[in-house]
C-alpha cells in the first residue's frame, strides 16, 4: 500500500506544487525578461488574475460533477453565448420596458433558466436515448452555436446597461464581483460533491455503474441534474463575464469546452469517472489562467500559451500513466 | 413449522429460444442455510435476477410471509429484506468503506445532505461484529481484495434482512476470513434470517448448510438435507448421471522435448517453475485460482516478462517478447477469458478464426478470402461447430461454439506447443467431452498440449502428467497412473506435497 | 432461431438506415427545389465537401480502431499555412513533400502517445489541438499567409482545376476514398484495424502488435489532413492561421454519422463517404430552401443525435435507454 500512498499524495498536491512551480519560475524569468518592472507576484496581479480565472472557473466546477459522473460536455461553450445572448437582449425586449433597473434581475433569472434548461436538455438526451454524452453533446454544440449565430448572424449583441457595469465592476473586500461569484461556487460545488447524497451517489455512478445501479441508484435522474448544473454555471458565467462587458459575439466562448476540460483534467479528475475534486479543479484553473498571465508576463505571445498547454496536459496524462503502473509483472496488453 | 421466509414456486423465465429456467420451486426457512447448487449455465444466476428483481419471471411466483410479492427491481428486493453479495464486487473503489456499505440508501439530513456521524456509527457497529483491521472512512480502493469481500458481505448486515443470498463468497478469502464469514452467518441464522449459500465447493456446503437444492439446465431436480446425502449424491442430480473421475489411459508414442521450462520466475506471481512437456504428451495443471498457472501460460505466450529463468523450445533457448513472437515460435494460447481475450465478438466466426494468420493469407495485397473460407470451413467440420455460415457474428454463438471457434483459431497455426487455458469453461457437458476427445487427438498426433483447469475431472481425463500449484509454485507432479484424488487436493492446498513427492 | 431473426432485421435497419436516411433527404429536396439534384449543384456540394471529406476518411481509420482524434482541425491549419509559406521559399515542388513531412511528424507524435505509450486519446489530442494551433500561430507569426503570385503558380491545379471536366478536389476525395475503402476491407492491415477497435485485447492475444496500428492509423489520418490543407491552401492561396478551427467536431460528426462506433470496430469508408455527403447535401439544400446558412447546424445536431439513438436502438431491440 505504501507505493500507492505515496502517488495518491503525490497527485492530489501535484496541482498545487505545479502553481507554486509557475509562480517561481515566472517571478525570477520576469525579473529578466519582462518588459514592465513590474513584479509577476504582486497582489494586484494575483487579484486579477482571480478575476480572470472566473468565466472558465465557474464553468469547470460544473465540469468537474459532469466528468465525475462518467460524462462529459463539450456544448458548454455554446450554451455559455446562448445565455450571454438572452442575458443582453432581453434588457431591451419591450415588455420589460417598464422596469426600469429591475429589468436586471429578470434579465438575469432568464439567462440562468435558458442555460439550465439547455444542459437539462442535453441530460435527458443522454438518459433516455442511451446515446454516449460524448456524442449527445458534440451535436448540441453544433446545434446550440447554430441558434446562436441564427440569432443576430455574423453581428454582435451589444446592450449596455451602467447600473449592471457598476455592479460587475464593483469591489468587496478587495475581491471582484466575478471573484466571488468564483468562490462562491466552488464552495457550493465543494459541498455538493463532498456533502451531499446526489453528490456521492454521482462519485459512485462514474466509479462503479453497475455496482450503482445494483444498489438501486437511478443513475439517470442523477445525471440530467449534473447536465442542468452545468449548463445553469455556464449561464452564470456568462451573467457574470458580460454584465460588464455588455457586448457578445456570435463566436464567444468558443473553445471554451477545451480550456475547461484541461483545466478539470489537470486538477486531477479521472475522465472515466469516479474520481476528482473541486479543489483539485479550483487548482487547474489557477494553474492555467497563472500561466497565460505568466506567459504574457515574460513577453511569449498566445500562441506559446496554447503550445505550453497542450503539452502539459499530455505530460500530466502521461505522469498519471506511470504513476499507476503496477510493476513489471503487469500483464502487456 | 415455521413458515418459510421466501418461497419460490414454478418460476419459468424463458429468453428467446431459450428456456431458462423451467418451473423451479423451493423455500427458504428462518434460520436455515440453503445451498442452491448447479453447474455452470443451469440458472442459479437466472433465478438470482428473477429474485432481485432485475428479471421479471414470466411465470410463477414469488412468496413471502404468506404474500405474493413483485420486485420491481433490487431497491426494491432490499427494501423487502431480500440482500444479495455478489460474487463480483460490486464496489465504487474512490469511495470510502461506508458509503460504499450503504450505497444507494446513504443516511440523509436535511437538504439532501449525507448523515456523516449516523453513516459513521451504524458502520464501524457492523464493521466490528465483522472483525475487520480497517474502519468506515477507509477507501475501499486501499484495501486487498479479500477486505473488498468482506465489505461486499458487510452489506448483508445493513438492513433487517429477511433473506440473504451469498453468491460464492469464499472465491477470494483466506481460512482466516471464511472463519469470519462462517461466523457472521452463523449469526444471521440465529437471528432468524434464511439464508442461500451459492457454491461449487462441496466441503463448505456440507459444513455450513442444512438443505441443497439442485438445478440442472434450468430445472429444479429436488432438494435434500444436507446429513442425509453425500457429495456423489449431489454430483449426480448437479450433472444427471455419475461424476467421471475416470483418468487417462490411453499413452501414445511420446517424442522429443518441445518445451522445457527451468527455473523460471515472475515477480510474486510465481516463483522458481521448471518442467518439461514432450510431443505427444497432454501436462494438465491444476491448482486453485490465483495458483499462478494462468501467468505461467501468459509468460510464455509473451505477455508477460519473466523476472528470472530459461524457456528452451525443441532445445533452444528462446525469449519471447510479444505474442507475435510466441505464435512465430509456434506457441498458441487459448486463453482463459473467452470473450474479453480470445475473441473480437462484433466480428464474423470466420475473421475471429483467421485472425492470428492474417499476414500469411494474402493473394498480392489482399486477404485471401477463399482460403480464409476454406480454413473455415475445414475446421468447422472438424470441430463440429453449429453457426449458419461464417458470415455469423461469434457474439451470436453459444457458449460451446464459440470456444469452438477459438481452439479452431489456434489449431489452423499448427503450434509445435498448444496451451489451453480452462478450456471448458461454461460450456454444455456434450461440448466438454468432445473437446475433451479433441485435445487428446492433438497429442496423439503429436502436438506438445498443456491443459490448464480447475476442474479435477477434467484434469484427470485429459492429461498424461499432473502438475500441481499452489500458491506461484509446484508443488508436485503426477503421473495419471500415480495420481489420486485425496494426494491431488493435499498438493493445491499446500499440505504436504513436497514431502510425498 | 428467433433472436437471430430479429437481431437480423435490427442488424439490416442499423447498417442501410443511414442510406435510407440519404435517399429520403434526396428525394425531399429534389421535390423542394428543381436545382437541387442538376449536376452542376451537386458537383459545387462534393466539391465543397472535398476537404472536410478527405479527413473524415483518416478519421475514420483512427475511430475504428477504437480512438479518437480531435487535432486534425488545427492540424490542418498547420499544413495548409506551412505549405502556404514554403511555396514562396522553396517553390511548390519541394513544398509539398515538406509539408506532407511534417505533418505526418505531428501524426507520428500522437501515434506514439497514443498507441506506444497507451494514453487517452481524447485528451491527447484534445491537448494536441492546443499545441499545434500554438505552433501554427508561432511558426506564422501570427500573420495570415499568402502566395506572393497567385497567377504565375500551378499549385492552383488541386484546389482550383479541373480533369475531363471534373474538379481536381473531387478526383482526389473520391481517389482517395476508393483507396482507403479497398485498404480497410480487403488488406490484412484492414482486418488488424477492424481487430484492435473490436476487442484490442483479443487482438494483442491473437498476435496483432495493437500499438503499431494505432499508430499507423494516425499516420493516416494525418496524410489526410495534409491532403486536405493541400487542397484548402491551393484553392485560396491565402490563409488565416484559423482555417481549420472547428473542423474536427464536423469530421467527427460525419464519421460517426456514417455508423461508425465510437468505441471503435464498426464502420467502413463507403458510410463515411456518405456521412460527409449527408452533411453537404443538408447545407446545400437548407440554403436552396432559402433558409438561414445557421441552420444548418441546428439541423446537423437533430440528424446526428437521431441517426446514434436509432442505431443503437435498432442494437438493443428498444426505443429508449434501459437507464433507470
Amino acid at each position: 500500500m505504501q507505493p500507492g500512498a505515496l502517488s495518491k499524495a503525490l497527485k492530489s498536491g501535484a496541482i498545487w506544487g505545479f502553481i507554486v512551480l509557475e509562480l517561481i519560475f515566472f517571478s525570477v524569468a520576469g525579473e529578466f525578461l519582462s518588459l514592465s518592472d513590474k513584479a509577476f507576484m504582486n497582489w494586484e496581479n494575483m487579484l486579477l488574475l482571480l478575476k480572470q480565472s472566473a468565466p472558465i472557473g465557474i464553468i469547470a466546477m460544473g465540469m468537474t460533477m459532469v466528468m465525475v459522473n462518467g460524462n462529459i460536455d463539450l456544448s458548454v461553450g455554446a450554451t455559455f453565448a446562448i445565455a450571454a445572448i438572452v442575458l443582453l437582449d432581453s434588457m431591451t425586449w419591450p415588455i420589460f420596458a417598464g422596469l426600469g433597473d429591475w429589468v436586471i434581475p429578470v434579465a438575469w433569472l432568464l439567462a440562468l433558466l435558458v442555460g439550465t434548461a439547455l444542459g437539462a436538455l442535453n441530460g435527458l438526451i443522454v438518459w433516455k436515448t442511451g446515446v454516449d454524452a460524448f456524442i449527445v453533446t458534440l451535436g448540441s454544440m453544433l446545434g446550440y452555436r447554430g441558434v446562436v449565430f441564427m440569432f443576430n448572424g455574423e453581428n454582435p449583441t451589444s446592450h449596455l446597461n451602467w447600473t449592471l457595469v457598476d455592479f460587475a465592476e464593483a469591489e468587496f473586500l478587495g475581491l471582484a464581483t466575478a471573484s466571488w461569484f468564483l468562490l462562491a461556487v466552488t464552495l457550493v460545488i465543494w459541498f455538493l460533491t463532498k456533502h451531499t447524497v446526489h453528490g456521492r451517489n454521482a462519485y459512485a455512478i462514474g466509479d462503479n455503474r453497475d455496482a450503482a445501479v445494483n444498489a438501486g441508484i437511478r443513475v439517470g435522474p442523477h445525471m440530467m441534474i449534473n447536465f442542468a448544473i452545468i449548463g445553469f454555471l455556464a449561464a452564470l458565467s456568462a451573467v457574470v463575464f458580460y454584465s460588464e462587458s455588455g457586448s457578445v459575439n456570435p463566436n464567444d466562448g468558443q473553445l471554451y469546452e477545451l480550456w475547461v476540460i484541461t483545466a478539470v483534467v489537470l486538477g486531477g479528475t479521472k475522465i472515466t469517472g469516479g474520481a476528482g475534486s473541486v479543489i483539485g479543479t479550483f487548482g487547474g484553473v489557477i494553474a492555467i489562467q497563472l500561466l497565460r498571465k505568466g506567459l504574457g508576463h515574460i513577453g511569449a505571445d498566445t500562441s506559446t500559451v496554447n503550445l505550453v498547454i497542450g503539452c502539459i496536459l499530455i505530460a500530466v496524462l502521461f505522469l498519471d500513466r506511470q504513476l499507476n503502473v503496477k510493476g513489471k509483472e503487469e500483464l502487456k496488453v | 413449522m415455521t413458515d418459510p421466509v421466501l418461497r419460490l414456486e414454478g418460476i419459468v423465465k424463458t429468453f428467446p429460444g431459450v428456456r431458462a429456467l423451467d418451473g423451479v420451486s423451493f423455500s427458504v426457512l428462518p434460520g436455515e442455510v440453503h445451498a442452491l447448487m448447479g453447474e455452470n449455465g443451469a440458472g442459479k444466476s437466472t433465478l438470482m435476477k428473477v429474485l432481485g428483481g432485475i428479471y421479471q419471471p414470466d411465470g410463477g411466483e414469488i412468496v413471502m410471509g404468506g404474500e405474493t410479492v413483485v420486485m420491481s427491481g433490487p431497491l426494491e428486493a432490499k427494501s423487502k429484506g431480500i440482500v444479495f453479495i455478489h460474487q463480483e464486487l460490486s464496489l465504487a473503489e474512490e469511495l470510502s468503506v461506508a458509503e460504499n456499505i450503504y450505497l444507494g440508501e446513504l443516511p440523509r439530513k436535511s437538504f439532501g445532505r449525507v448523515d456523516w456521524a449516523r453513516l459513521a456509527e451504524q458502520t464501524n457497529t457492523i464493521l466490528k461484529k465483522l472483525n475487520v483491521g480497517f474502519d468506515a472512512m477507509t477507501r475501499v480502493g486501499d484495501l486487498s481484495i479479500a477486505n473488498q469481500q468482506m465489505v461486499e458481505i458487510a452489506r448483508a448486515l445493513t438492513v433487517d434482512a429477511k433473506a440473504v443470498i451469498f453468491d460464492e463468497p469464499t472465491a477470494s478469502l483466506t481460512d482466516a476470513e471464511k472463519v469470519v464469514l462462517f461466523e457472521v452467518i452463523a449469526d444471521l441464522q440465529k437471528d432468524g434470517v434464511g439464508i442461500i449459500y451459492i457454491s461449487h465447493r462441496m466441503e463448505e456446503i456440507f459444513k455450513i448448510t442444512d438443505r441443497i437444492s439442485v438445478l440442472r439446465d434450468g430445472q429444479y431436480q429436488g432438494t435434500v438435507e444436507t446429513t442425509g446425502t453425500d457429495e456423489e449424491t449431489v454430483t449426480q442430480m448437479m450433472i444427471g448421471r455419475k461424476l467421471d473421475l475416470s483418468r487417462n489411459a490411453a499413452h501414445h508414442e511420446l517424442g522429443a522435448v518441445a518445451l522445457e521450462v527451468r527455473g523460471l520466475s515472475c515477480g510474486d506471481l510465481y516463483r522458481d517453475v521448471s518442467f518439461t512437456v514432450r510431443r505427444g504428451e497432454v501436462v494438465g495443471f491444476y491448482g486453485l485460482v490465483g495458483a499462478g498457472r494462468t501467468e505461467i501460460a501468459e509468460t510464455l505466450f509473451g505477455l508477460r516478462v519473466p523476472s528470472a529463468g530459461q524457456i528452451l523450445l525443441d532445445g533452444e533457448e528462446v525469449h519471447i517478447h510479444s505474442p507475435a513472437d510466441a505464435i512465430g515460435k509456434g506457441i498458441s494460447l487459448v486463453p482463459e477469458d473467452r470473450k474479453g481475450q480470445g475473441l473480437v465478438l462484433g466480428m464474423n466466426c470466420r475473421d475471429n478464426m483467421t485472425l492470428p494468420q492474417v499476414d500469411d493469407l494474402r493473394a498480392g495485397p489482399f486477404m485471401a478470402e477463399g482460403a480464409e473460407v476454406a480454413i473455415f470451413d475445414q475446421y468447422r467440420d472438424r470441430l463440429d461447430i453449429r453457426t449458419p455460415g461464417w458470415r455469423q457474428k461469434v457474439g451470436n454463438l453459444s457458449g460451446g461454439n464459440q470456444q469452438k471457434i477459438v481452439i479452431g483459431k489456434w489449431l489452423s497455426m499448427h503450434p509445435n506447443v498448444l496451451i489451453v487455458d480452462e478450456p471448458t469453461r461454461g460450456i454444455d457437458v456434450g461440448s466438454k467431452s468432445e473437446i475433451h476427445k479433441l485435445l487428446r487427438e492433438l497429442a496423439a498426433q503429436g502436438y506438445a498440449v498443456i491443459v490448464i483447469s480447475s476442474e479435477m475431472p477434467e484434469v484427470l481425463h485429459v492429461s498424461d502428467r499432473i502438475i500441481a500449484m499452489y500458491s506461484g509454485r509446484i508443488m508436485r507432479t503426477f503421473t495419471s497412473d500415480e495420481v489420486t484424488e485425496d494426494s491431488l487436493i493435499q498438493a493445491i492446498s499446500g499440505l504436504g506435497g513436497d514431502r510425498e513427492a | 432461431m428467433a433472436t437471430l431473426t430479429k437481431q437480423k432485421i435490427g442488424g439490416i435497419l442499423a447498417r442501410q438506415g443511414i442510406l435510407i436516411a440519404f435517399a429520403i433527404f434526396m428525394i425531399a429536396f429534389t421535390l423542394a427545389s428543381a436545382k437541387f439534384l442538376s449536376v452542376d449543384n451537386v458537383f459545387s456540394v462534393v466539391r465543397s465537401s472535398a476537404i472536410l471529406g478527405v479527413m473524415a476518411l483518416g478519421v475514420t481509420f483512427v475511430v475504428i480502431s477504437g480512438n479518437l482524434d480531435l487535432s486534425v482541425g488545427s492540424m490542418m491549419s498547420f499544413s495548409t499555412i506551412v505549405v502556404l509559406d514554403l511555396h514562396d521559399k522553396i517553390g511548390p515542388a519541394l513544398a509539398i513533400p515538406a509539408m506532407f513531412a511534417m505533418t505526418l511528424c505531428l501524426g507520428a507524435i500522437i501515434g506514439f502517445l497514443v498507441g506506444y505509450l497507451r494514453l487517452n486519446s481524447l485528451i491527447v489530442t484534445l491537448g494536441m489541438l492546443s499545441a499545434i494551433h500554438g505552433l501554427t500561430l508561432t511558426y506564422s507569426g501570427g500573420q495570415n499567409m499568402d502566395i506572393a503570385d497567385k497567377e504565375g503558380t500551378w499549385f492552383s491545379v488541386f484546389g482550383q482545376g479541373s480533369a475531363l471536366g471534373i474538379p481536381v478536389p473531387i478526383l482526389i476525395f473520391v481517389g482517395l476514398a476508393a483507396f482507403l475503402g479497398v485498404v480497410l476491407a480487403r488488406t490484412p492491415f484492414g482486418r488488424k484495424v477492424y481487430a484492435v477497435g473490436g476487442n484490442g485485447t483479443a487482438a494483442t492475444f491473437s498476435g496483432i502488435r495493437r500499438a503499431r496500428i494505432v499508430f499507423q492509423c494516425y499516420l493516416i489520418s494525418s496524410a489526410c489532413v495534409a491532403t486536405a490543407g493541400l487542397i484548402q491552401a491551393s484553392r485560396s492561396l491565402g490563409s488565416q492561421n484559423t482555417v481549420g478551427q472547428g473542423l474536427e467536431l464536423e469530421v467527427l460528426a460525419a464519421v460517426i454519422l456514417g455508423g461508425a462506433s465510437l468505441l471503435g470496430g464498426s464502420g467502413t469508408i463507403f458510410k463515411t463517404v456518405i456521412g460527409v455527403l449527408i452533411l453537404g447535401f443538408i447545407q446545400n439544400g437548407l440554403l436552396l430552401l432559402g433558409l438561414q446558412f445557421y441552420v444548418q447546424f441546428v439541423v446537423t445536431w437533430v440528424i446526428i443525435i437521431l441517426a446514434v439513438w436509432l442505431d443503437i436502438a435498432a442494437k438493443r431491440g428498444k426505443l429508449l435507454s434501459p437507464i433507470a
